[in-house]
């Protein structure tokens, strides 16, 4: 399936993503990791108020900007087999493995942590590695 | 990490603000959509170099404001910030990482698009967060290191 390259939305999407996780670090101290800050909404005892917040925030935002945004069709995989395997392995690998492309690929690698450094040099070489062998998973337009 | 903690009514909507902020730029980005990620990461067909420039831009945002914050001796909304105490590689670290790795390489999806794209209401992305969750739930309640 081919996709266009699209620098110019890309480097603004980028700039929110960047400045999302600031706001998170400059109020509240905390490092905008989703995988963690969702686990832990679900999951931890204490302290979900804020986690339950950012979260409703990435359901939310997507549907708050459409009307002003003009945005393609997105795709979406067909439920298969492969997609949840693949969801399973994301929730085991950015748990145990302590973040995912935010906490560790953005916010991490910008503070120069090394044990973000090696995760992200993992996450992206595997991801690679079997995205060019695999191709058993469908799309289709939303 | 600290337990029973109340978050104020100022973190929480910090958080939200936070959250809809990263979300917003990942719809914006096109980073919701796996098959622009997946044409990243597969390097054999349709190479889309899309991921490359967000994961830069984004890099060099939080890198910049990072770097103006670091005199910033408390957060605004709390008494100190929680950064990771953990500094040393192990094997949890790396084992999660590989595992991560090769689930997004399959579908395209890390945790941030998929729970973004929520809202569209397909079946092969609900099963992909539910069973990202269950993922979460086996790994909190049996983690890898202690």
């Amino acid at each position: 399936m081919m996709t266009e390259f699209t620098p110019w939305s890309a480097a603004i999407g980028g700039i929110l993503i960047g400045l999302g996780g600031l706001v998170l670090y400059l109020f509240n101290g905390r490092i905008a990791g989703i995988s963690g800050i969702t686990a832990g909404a679900l999951f931890q005892r204490g302290g979900r108020g804020w986690r339950i917040a950012f979260v409703a925030g990435l359901v939310i935002a997507p549907v708050v900007i459409a009307p002003y945004i003009e945005l393609p069709a997105w795709h979406v995989p067909k439920l298969s087999i492969w997609t949840l395997v693949a969801g399973l392995l994301v929730g085991l690998g950015t748990r145990w493995g302590s973040g995912c492309t935010s906490g560790h690929g953005v916010c991490g690698v910008s503070r120069w942590s090394m044990r973000s450094l090696v995760a992200t040099i993992i996450f992206m070489l595997a991801g690679v590695v079997i995205a060019s062998l695999f191709g058993g998973v469908s799309y289709v337009t939303a | 990490m600290s337990q029973h903690n109340q978050s104020s009514g100022a973190q929480i909507v910090a958080a939200f603000i936070s959250g809809g902020l990263m979300s917003a730029g990942i719809a914006i980005s096109q980073m919701i959509d796996p098959v622009k990620v997946i044409n990243f990461l597969d390097v054999v067909d349709h190479w889309d170099p899309t991921l490359l420039v967000v994961m830069a831009s984004a890099l060099v945002t939080y890198a910049i404001g990072y770097a103006l914050l670091k005199r910033q001796r408390k957060p605004l909304l709390d008494k100190h910030f929680h950064l990771p105490e953990r500094t040393k590689l192990d094997k949890g670290l790396v084992f999660g990482a590989l595992l991560f790795g090769l689930g997004w390489g399959i579908v395209g999806y890390c945790p941030g698009p998929a729970i973004s794209a929520l809202h569209l209401g397909a079946a092969g992305n609900w099963g992909f967060v539910v069973a990202m969750v269950v993922g979460f739930a086996i790994a909190h309640f049996k983690p890898l290191n202690g």
